[in-house]
């Protein structure tokens, strides 16, 4: 279900009436709006889950709700749908000394970042919404949106907070953007394409067949690219542009209401991002992990978001554990262990490749 | 390598931010991330105790000591009617004793948890917060089994206590124990021995021991030093003489003597130490004894004053009374344990990383209602 689809489709009924540019705009509005409503509920559930698993983690209900009125419904189920609405009911302050255009400018830009890599992520087999022939590398570049944002939340808030987060975020994303990068391109050596379809197509044929097992590499690749994915996230433990304790709450210090609703909705939404990168392009993507078994394109979408799941689930639960590293200690990470790791990996791969799958 | 500089800016923590434990003001000079000079302003919880403290009886000073140090208002109950009843030369019986020393060591447990937990919170680790506040709050069911209140007791009284023990009390206590016990070690894997807090924590804010000792430093973060000081031994008051218990040290296990780690590891040791003291007491406990025995009718002390410290799970924590023969201190003046340990921040925390100090903050355990009072 691409865009070029839609729009053949659609010029076939209505080019006679209204001609092909209106049509162009619909059938790009309809993935648009079906991604905008797949995003919403997304983040209600993701929200849920976060609330829910980090209560496990932490000896306490969560969310809880019996009976009706104003309770958070079954299981507090209506949680997240309750905060939702409180953040966008709230008074929007913006401070008289802040750099308005910029201010008001910060959470859209960061939201449409996250939104618009979604648009080459692979549901299934046919569901992508414009199957590029550069997928990968285009998610990787409208993914480093985010870090404008970022410093704009933080420079225009004119709040020393807010500054202080905006410089990490600057420093850590651009940071580990490139460890993430080496390590997919690990992916791309194997799959020798930058198609997301096609990266999965190399994958078929059960679990084994996946990137993840081509070779001894690769995992190594995979825990670099997953590392760096939650650091570019500003997950715990690498929230530092955000850090509650230290930096009040960092580049969001200032934003209230609907604009502070953005920040965190792109959150979840670069979250779902990365987490959907890596299961297309080390766990099979949208194949099942058994050859021949549910593997229609029906469950094709069952499987894809069943892995990204997996994956958002370990970084809600690396949150909920470990402490927030230091941010010296994050750039040495970064660059003294990751770059030469994810540098020896290509490497390694490449050699691999050359003596064993000639 | 050459050193870049950059431009110093004036930042201000708090009075209302997440890592100052209360309304304290920390104003620091930053260059970039690195902090060069730190002055601490506090009062913004001063609430005038020692002077209310002239204008009531000497019974009702025991709230006001409750207030002061409100995560471990046993021991600030403790140190008063001990340093109460050597100026009133009284002498409580046996039951009395051991239930002090039982519900302080509780005590002790309860504000370390708490100390330890927000020192994690600190440093970004949420859930062993929880997982304490958690453990805390049975040691608050228990003390509210006895006397009723939850935070603010008001349980020892000058020359006795408030109530008897109620019946259940020694079961409840054990069973807590019995649970507690492997929690330690839960509590000392979990956060402890992560290796993200050890990197933030090991040889980080360093307090050799000389420092400490002269500014005054008392308590776990002068054990932390190294340095084996504990009133309950080398002051003995109470009935402290009887237990058989260790004074921990720190011995730079993750890096060196007297940094973050050793003052986090210090209180998880004393927590097992307590622990221990709990379970003697309970098995001393004379079955016997009115509680009211001892208590004066009317609390009069002869006129002079009087100096008393007593280790409260921040440290030393003194009381001078100063009595002219009427029934209200002429003069009563605390010695804060807490003010002295964030005095200490700045000869230590200089020229850390921002996180890093506020993380020192958080390792020295500080109550602002005791600093300020």
């Amino acid at each position: 279900m691409t865009v070029d689809f839609l729009f053949d489709f659609l010029s076939e009924l209505f080019a006679d009436l209204v001609g092909s540019g209106p049509v162009l705009i619909i059938s790009m509005l309809i993935p648009c709006l079906m991604l905008f409503g797949f995003i919403t509920i997304y983040a209600l559930i993701v929200i849920y889950a976060e609330l829910k698993i980090s209560s496990f983690i932490q000896d306490k209900v969560g969310p809880m709700g019996q009976g009706v009125g104003l309770h958070a419904g079954k299981w507090g189920l209506l949680q997240p749908i309750a905060d939702a609405l409180k953040l966008l009911l709230k008074e929007d302050i913006i401070p008289s000394r802040a750099d308005k255009p910029l201010f008001i400018l910060a959470p859209f830009m960061i939201f449409i970042g996250a939104f618009i890599s979604f648009v080459a992520l692979p549901f299934g087999e046919s569901i992508i919404i414009a199957d590029l022939n550069i997928g990968l590398f285009y998610i990787l570049g409208v993914g480093s949106i985010a870090v404008l944002s970022l410093i704009l939340a933080g420079w225009s808030s004119n709040n020393k907070w807010s500054l202080y987060g905006g410089m990490r975020s600057a420093a850590q994303i651009v940071s580990y953007e490139i460890p993430a990068g080496l390590s997919l391109i690990v992916v791309i050596m194997l799959a020798g394409t930058l198609n997301m379809q096609d990266i999965i197509r190399y994958q078929a044929g059960g679990i084994f067949s996946w990137i993840f097992f081509d070779n001894p590499f690769v995992p190594i690749a995979f825990v670099v690219y997953f590392i760096s994915a939650i650091a570019e996230t500003n997950r715990t433990p690498f929230d530092l542009p955000e850090s509650e304790s230290e930096l009040v709450a960092g580049f969001a210090t200032e934003y209230s209401g609907m604009r502070y609703a953005f920040f965190f909705l792109s959150e979840y939404a670069n979250m779902f991002v990365v987490s959907a990168v890596a299961a297309a392009c080390f766990l099979g993507g949208w194949h099942s992990p058994i050859s021949g078994f549910m593997d229609s394109p029906a469950w094709g979408v069952f499987w894809m978001i069943s892995k990204t799941f997996f994956l958002i689930f370990i970084m809600i639960w690396l949150r909920w554990t470990l402490p927030r590293l230091r941010v010296d200690q994050l750039m040495n990470v970064c660059w003294k262990v990751f770059l030469p790791v994810a540098l020896i990996n290509i490497f390694g791969v490449a050699i691999w490749t050359v003596i064993f799958n000639q | 390598m050459g050193v870049v500089h950059g431009q110093e800016m004036v930042l201000n923590i708090g009075p209302q931010h997440p890592a100052t434990h209360g309304v304290l003001r920390l104003q620091v000079k930053t260059d970039g991330e690195i902090i060069s000079e730190i002055t601490p302003y506090m009062g913004y919880l001063h609430r005038c105790f020692e002077k209310h403290c002239e204008n009531v009886t000497y019974e009702q000073v025991i709230p006001f000591t409750d207030r002061c140090d409100y995560l471990a208002s046993m021991t600030m109950n403790f140190g008063y009617v001990v340093a109460m009843e050597q100026l009133m030369e009284i002498k409580v019986n046996d039951r009395v004793e051991y239930i002090r020393v039982i519900m302080a060591e509780l005590q002790r447990i309860a504000s370390h948890l708490l100390g330890i937990g927000a020192f994690g919170l600190d440093l970004g680790a949420f859930t062993p917060f929880l997982h304490m506040l958690r453990d805390r709050e049975r040691i608050l069911d228990i003390f509210e089994m006895t006397c009723g209140a939850r935070l603010l007791y008001n349980y020892m009284w000058v020359g006795g206590l408030s109530h008897d023990l109620p019946t259940g009390f020694v079961e409840a206590t054990l069973n807590f124990l019995d649970y507690f016990e492997p929690k330690v070690d839960e509590f000392e894997n979990l956060l402890g021995h992560n290796k993200i807090f050890v990197e933030r924590t090991a040889d980080i804010g360093t307090m050799p021991a000389e420092v400490a000792i002269s500014y005054g430093v008392t308590g776990p973060n002068l054990r932390g030093s190294g340095v084996k000081w504990d009133l309950r031994k080398d002051d003995p008051y109470s009935i402290y003489d009887r237990f058989d218990f260790n004074v921990p040290v720190g011995k730079g296990m993750k890096g060196t003597v007297g940094d973050c780690w050793d003052r986090f590891y210090v209180r998880i040791q004393e927590i097992r130490e307590s622990v221990k003291i709990v379970r003697q007491a309970i098995d001393q406990l004379p079955k016997d004894g009115d509680v009211h025995q001892a208590m004066p009718k009317k609390i009069r002390p002869p006129k002079g004053s009087i100096y008393r410290r007593t280790e409260s799970p921040r440290g030393d924590l003194g009381y001078y009374i100063e009595s002219d023969g009427s029934d209200t201190p002429y003069r009563l003046k605390m010695r804060s344990p807490a003010f002295t340990a964030l005095s200490v921040l700045n000869e230590i925390g200089a020229g850390w990383l921002m996180s890093d100090v506020l993380g020192i903050l958080g390792s020295l355990d500080i109550v602002l209602g005791e600093i300020d009072r």
